[in-house]
């Protein structure tokens, strides 16, 4: 049994959402200087070049990398030998996302409530999904999260008979929908199983991969490897004004299902996928 | 074509962009995004005055985070546009002469643009570190309760941006992706 005290969680949590917003973690960052210099549109190297401006700027003036500094999402893994003292576990979270919006001169675009819309002025609640797992540690993820792109995710309840190509022609759709709405270049983070809600977050988490990492799965994996070439070969390209950089990655992550469904989630990102991680 | 033009634009000006020019806008323009927009709207169906004469003005879909000390902004980027279509049309009878934002518009935006004489620019977005370099003034002017979503008036220099809709209803979101794909024998 070890003990964590709710202020270690605080201020790391802070920390982290400041992280997330002014500095894109070193893969992502990789890919889409690599992006400028494959791209062979025109337009969509310039954009490209002002990305990479973008993200200069952002880290040595300590100006966020995109003005929607998103909603704090929060992946814990809550080792089950750990004790957490001092106050409740949800309202650290939250505490921390609070002090690192305000400290961090973060954008605060959170409602409280959905129809009548006044702004909670602290860009809490945090959006929280807890997991318990062996050992004394605390893994904490924060992913700021975008409307942009989250505005053009999707559910698709697929029949076990659609198979891979109806995966595939799903997310492509999906894709294509998006279009220019979602910042292209996107990551596109899939939730193939699970059931409704299952999907969804396995979406998520598939956007916090390491964009080199492909599936552990060779079969998954080479679906990703094929998604990927053919969401290039839209032509969307650059903030959507053509050009071969469509999307920087499609990251799948799967789950067992039930014998009558095969629920899809595809959930975007724009370029600017950001996430921090720390192990307490 | 690059081209450099002075904030508010005029009818003439508008008419002499074409979808495809890169522009530079130097001048005022305001920032103007949902929550902003829906009390704007809601106010001049009831026959109010806008918060500023919308006439050859230019509206940014922007939100900025808050400025640091010595800041004039903070990151100032542009947001999806999509959802300021249902407000635009009759921000046009107004006079509005342009938008600056992101993402597809509806039909009815569209047609209303060529009616009006207005024009569609798109901004990088995700860049609004680098764009926030752009603007040289800034000063809420209206609804400074809705924080981020408060209008603000904007002086910018050389403000980078695409013209993605014309007046005369050519539109590079469609033709732009065909175009590359057709060139690279994607079709």
């Amino acid at each position: 049994m070890r003990t964590i005290h709710t202020d270690v969680i605080i201020e790391n949590l802070k920390e982290m959402c400041i992280e997330a917003n002014l500095h894109l973690s070193a893969d992502m960052e990789t890919v889409i200087h690599k992006a400028k210099e494959e791209e062979d549109s025109v337009l969509g190297k310039q954009i490209l070049g002002q990305l990479c401006e973008n993200m200069q700027i952002a880290g040595e003036d300590k100006i966020p990398i995109c003005q929607d500094t998103g909603m704090a999402i929060v992946f814990v893994k809550l080792g089950q030998d750990v004790h957490v003292e001092g106050m409740n576990l949800t309202d650290a979270i939250n505490e921390g996302v609070r002090q690192g919006y305000q400290e961090g001169y973060l954008r605060k675009s959170v409602v409280k409530d959905p129809l009548i819309r006044e702004n909670t002025k602290d860009n809490t609640p945090a959006i929280i999904h807890y997991d318990i797992v062996p050992g004394e540690q605390i893994e904490l993820l924060v992913a700021p999260k975008g409307f942009g792109s989250e505005n053009m995710s999707r559910v698709f309840m697929l029949k076990p008979a659609d198979g891979v190509e109806g995966v595939k022609a799903s997310v492509l759709q999906a894709v294509k929908d998006a279009g220019p709405n979602a910042c292209p270049p996107m990551v596109v983070g899939v939730g193939l199983g699970g059931d409704f809600e299952k999907s969804a977050i396995l979406a998520k988490t598939a956007l916090t991969r390491n964009i080199n990492e492909g599936s552990p799965l060779p079969h998954i994996r080479k679906i990703e490897e094929e998604l990927l070439t053919e969401i290039n070969q839209l032509g969307i390209g650059p903030g959507g004004l053509g050009g071969k950089t469509t999307a920087l990655a499609v990251n799948i992550e799967t789950y067992p299902t039930h014998i009558a469904g095969m629920p899809l989630a595809v959930n975007i990102c724009c370029h600017v996928n950001r996430h921090a991680k720390r192990i307490l | 074509m690059e081209k450099h033009i002075q904030a508010p634009i005029s009818k003439e000006i508008v008419k002499s962009l074409q979808a495809g020019d890169y522009v530079y806008i130097t001048g005022t323009i305001y920032t103007a995004r949902d929550a902003a927009h829906k009390r704007m709207y809601e106010g001049m169906l009831e026959g109010k005055e806008p918060p500023f004469d919308l006439k050859d003005n230019i509206i940014y879909y922007l939100g900025p985070t808050p400025a640091r000390e010595g800041q004039v902004i903070g990151s100032a980027g542009p947001t999806t546009s999509s959802r300021m279509d249902k407000y635009a049309p009759l921000l046009m009878e107004h006079g509005l002469s342009g938008m600056i934002g992101k993402g597809k518009r509806s039909p009815a935006v569209l047609e209303a643009m060529q009616k009006q004489t207005c024009v569609y620019f798109a901004a990088v977005g995700g860049a609004g570190a680098l764009l926030s370099k752009c603007i040289k003034k800034a000063e809420v002017i209206a609804y400074e309760d809705l924080g981020t979503e408060a209008i603000r008036k904007l002086e910018v220099e050389n403000l980078p941006v695409i013209v993605v809709a014309d007046a005369a209803g050519n539109n590079m979101y469609e033709t732009a992706v065909k175009e590359y794909r057709a060139s690279h024998g994607l079709e």
